[in-house]
């Protein structure tokens, strides 16, 4: 294309992304949004204003190259375009399908005030493909300095500092407690948002260029403490997220139906039980069935749910069903990113704002079959900021369902902190750690990621590892003693 | 992969396996399980940590074929590999010199009460050991129970061996001849003989462990599908457990939970027993 006025720029519409139908997608699991084609791609990079100062670097929490990258995307030299992203953010295949953001980047693109930013998730995704399917931009190691270092945790903050240390020369082992690494990206973030082979490619590719080890079913605090982690090594890194769940203080928990947003994700995802029974981890669905929430957690369960049910449906020969999510404040208040929330809509998915349960109920067998629920309203602003849900006197309600799961925030397993003497922990149960280098209150142990943050995004997860590493690879080499 | 080192048929559906697991081995202790997972397409499972042996890094465990997991377990032999194996999980038994305790294994439960056991006998307990089957061909290592008890009771339901009658009947004499004060009581089996054991020595008020055997996932308090109901609230049995006091538990709702994927687990029997089948007869054609 010729070179373009900043006024014709304008004039290019946001290129839409390629999805497949709601109504079939909503019964399978395949990625939902198809992701952009070269020439799409360098359309909507035509859009950028090459801003002198860029607004959307500075709302990156890592300080992505974006106006540098899309500018090579433009130009159809992809391979820079990666080297580009990769200055900053090493995983752009899973955070352009990810974050969020409408809230970040895109929020403040110079254009979303004038009509619509540039799509630069849709081009980061593109890059990433690109990347996963070319390996334009190797990982190379400098050489071997002889450290050694511990990784707890194989989520986004992990696998980020892994990274970053192995390239600086030391000899890094991860660590995890599953059977497989990955964190939330695998065991939450279905496939048809992020697809598995996304992020094994990325964590494969990582752990044959640089001889990163990693040792599953390895419990840190059971199979093997963080004490006796730091007689063997030189630094430790936790990054070890906040997969605890929290269920409801409310009457009717423990029934049959009831389960945990994790256990739901984590039996169709980790352990694939779509496609049970060829694997064989049962997943137990009803046909109505109600999510508790109004996170990424809450769509994510819903529209698993609704996608389950259609698996069932087929196997059994009957309707589907219905899924309602079930939210506490007003549509304004879903902190879920608005194209899940928006998909989860456009799913068939049956939302009760303002709304909360305060009872579930169950038949004579044990199994649930109602929720009480009462209806709120916005009060005043609370400390977060967000007007305060309270309960309307007299307004409650029931409604049949044979399912609840519960997506309320998850906390840090505390299983970690078993033999850490010394690793300060907040009243939240989140680990006291610098946010610029990472340092705990522990000598050599560094943290990061949602066990520091508390539940957050992967690329605050991502940034946490990267500033570790660089602190910790200071550290390592005597520059910043502790 | 963990390799199997070694496989002893107790029972027509109870069998043992030595895993290679030198990473569960060294820190193992009575108490404590492991879950496995055999395969890409399998579950995990957990199961409890029969014996072990931090020297040669072993794992020794033991169960039952009650389902496809456990099926498909058992057609595995020395020499095979599980693709996961993780441990040592829930909190390690609390030994100690109590006076005098009394250990009482049902079925499958005398696995994982022997290492419990011997531990307690170590430690300078009078060990009273009760184990129990349906009937003798599913009763095992009674000659080990034995090697650490002071007095051994054995029961099948159907009197094929030892006396006829339930784990409860030794354990109510014991307690109505009150000889001696019975310490604690620790009772692994299945959920409906530790409920019983649980009323039977509630009026006796004599403290008594149950280690529960909810279904699980990760094991490592992630998921919440493992939790039990108790005086206090719902706790998870794979990190608050597996032991609990069995006066506290809501044995209803956990036997009812256990019960809630039987329609599934039927089916994933039939079709893991079509699959094999169909393997078999390709590997047979294959070998003519
Ligand atoms: C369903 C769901 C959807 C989400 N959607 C989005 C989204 O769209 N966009 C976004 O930006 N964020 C999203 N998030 C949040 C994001 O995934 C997390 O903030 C991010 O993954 C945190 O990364 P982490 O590395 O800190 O921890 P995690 O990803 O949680 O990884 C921690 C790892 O440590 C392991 N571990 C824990 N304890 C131990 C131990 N004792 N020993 C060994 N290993 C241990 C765990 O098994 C896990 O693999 C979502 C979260 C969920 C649950
Ligand atoms: C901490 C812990 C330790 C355990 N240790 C052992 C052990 O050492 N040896 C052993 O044989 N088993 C043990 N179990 C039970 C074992 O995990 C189950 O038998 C196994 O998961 C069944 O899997 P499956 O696919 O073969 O059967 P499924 O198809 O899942 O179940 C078949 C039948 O078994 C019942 N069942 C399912 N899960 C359980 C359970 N957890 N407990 C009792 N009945 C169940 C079902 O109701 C069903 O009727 C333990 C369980 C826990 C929680
Ligand atoms: S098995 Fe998942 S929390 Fe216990």
């Amino acid at each position: 294309m010729a070179k373009l006025e900043p006024k014709e720029r304008m004039k290019i519409p946001r290129q839409p992304m390629p999805e497949q139908d709601p109504k079939i997608r909503n019964a399978n699991f395949e990625e939902v949004a198809l992701g952009y084609d070269e020439a799409t791609a360098r359309k909507e990079a035509e859009r950028c204003l090459q801003c002198k100062k860029p607004g959307c670097t500075v709302g990156c929490p890592v300080g992505v190259r974006i106006p540098e990258f899309i500018l090579a995307v433009r130009e159809g030299n992809l391979p820079k375009a990666v080297e580009e992203m990769k200055v900053k953010n090493n995983l752009p295949a899973i955070c352009g399908r990810v974050c969020p953001q409408e809230v970040q980047c895109e929020g403040k693109c110079i254009l979303t005030k004038k009509g619509k930013s540039v799509a630069i998730g849709r081009l980061e995704r593109f890059v990433g493909d690109y990347e996963l399917a070319h390996r334009t931009c190797p990982l190379t190691a400098a050489p071997a300095t002889g450290k050694k270092i511990a990784v707890v945790g194989t989520g986004p903050a992990g696998l980020t500092c892994a990274v970053d240390l192995a390239r600086e020369g030391h000899k890094v082992t991860m660590f995890e407690s599953l059977h497989g690494p990955g964190g939330v990206l695998v065991y939450g973030i279905p496939e048809f948002r992020l697809p598995k082979k996304v992020v094994f490619g990325e964590i494969d590719y990582a752990v044959e260029c640089l001889g990163i080890q990693v040792r599953n079913d390895h419990v840190i605090g059971r199979t093997i403490s963080l004490n006796e982690l730091l007689e063997q090594y030189d630094a430790v890194f936790l990054g070890t997220g906040a997969g605890l769940p929290s269920f409801m203080r409310i009457p009717g928990i423990n029934l049959n139906g009831v389960m945990s947003a994790n256990e739901f994700l984590t039996r169709v995802n980790l352990m694939k039980g779509y496609l049970f029974p060829n694997y064989s981890t049962p997943v137990k669905l009803g046909k109505k069935v109600a999510v508790v929430g109004g996170g990424n957690v809450a769509m994510d369960s819903a529209r698993c749910s609704k996608r389950m049910q259609a698996v069932q449906a087929k196997q059994t020969g009957t309707e589907p069903g219905e899924v309602h999510i079930i939210y506490r404040r007003s549509k304004e208040e879903v902190p879920a990113r608005a194209e899940e929330f928006h998909h989860a809509i456009e799913e068939g998915i049956i939302c009760d704002l303002l709304t909360n349960p305060v009872e579930i109920i169950g038949d004579e067998t044990g199994k649930v079959s109602k929720i009480r629920c009462i209806r709120m309203e916005l009060g005043e602003p609370d400390a977060s900021g967000r007007r305060k849900p309270v309960p309307i006197p007299g307004s409650e309600l029931e409604m049949e369902m044979d399912t609840v799961i519960m997506a309320l925030g998850t906390s840090p397993n505390p299983i970690v902190f078993v033999d850490a003497d010394g690793l300060e922990r907040t009243k939240h149960g989140t680990a006291v750690a610098d946010v610029e280098t990472g340092r705990t209150k522990k000598q050599r142990v560094w943290a990061g990621g949602d066990v520091v943050t508390g539940a957050a995004t992967v690329i605050s997860a991502m940034g946490a590892g990267k500033r570790a590493a660089a602190d910790m690879h200071k550290f390592l080499k005597g520059e910043a003693p502790w | 992969m963990y390799k199997i080192l070694e496989k002893q048929v107790l029972s027509d559906v109870i069998k043992l396996m030595v895993i290679e697991a030198p990473h569960i081995a060294q820190r193992a202790k009575a108490g404590q399980f492991t879950i496995v997972r055999i395969d890409e397409q399998a579950e995990r499972i957990p199961l409890t940590i029969a014996d072990y042996d931090s020297k040669a890094g072993t794992i020794t465990i033991i169960f039952q074929e009650v389902g496809q997991s456990t099926m498909h377990l058992g057609t595995l032999n020395v020499g095979d590999s599980i693709a996961s194996f993780a441990g040592p999980l829930g909190h390690p038994t609390e030994i100690e010199n109590y006076g005098t305790v009394i250990c009482m294994g049902g079925g499958v439960g005398i696995a994982p009460i022997y290492p419990i056991t011997r531990a307690l006998k170590q430690a300078g307990n009078k060990v009273i050991s009760i184990i129990a089957a349906r009937s003798k061909d599913l009763l095992f290592w009674e000659d080990k129970m034995r090697a650490v008890s002071d007095e051994i009771h054995v029961c099948t339901d159907d009197g094929s061996h030892g006396r006829k009658g339930l784990v409860t009947d030794p354990l109510k004499e014991i307690l109505e001849a009150k000889k001696e004060n019975i310490a604690k009581v620790w009772a692994i089996g299945p959920a409906i003989m530790m409920k019983f054991v649980s009323l039977t020595t509630k009026p006796f008020n004599v403290p008594t462990i149950v280690s529960l055997n909810t279904i699980m996932i990760d094991g490592t308090g992630m998921c919440g599908g493992c939790r039990v109901l108790l005086d206090e609230g719902a706790k998870f049995v794979c990190v608050d457990g597996p032991e609990f006091d069995g006066h506290k538990v809501d044995w209803n709702s956990l036997m009812s939970r256990l019960s809630y994927y039987r329609e599934e687990e039927k089916m994933a029997v039939e079709h893991w027993k079509e699959h094999k089948c169909k393997l078999d007869k390709e590997i047979a054609a294959g070998g003519k």
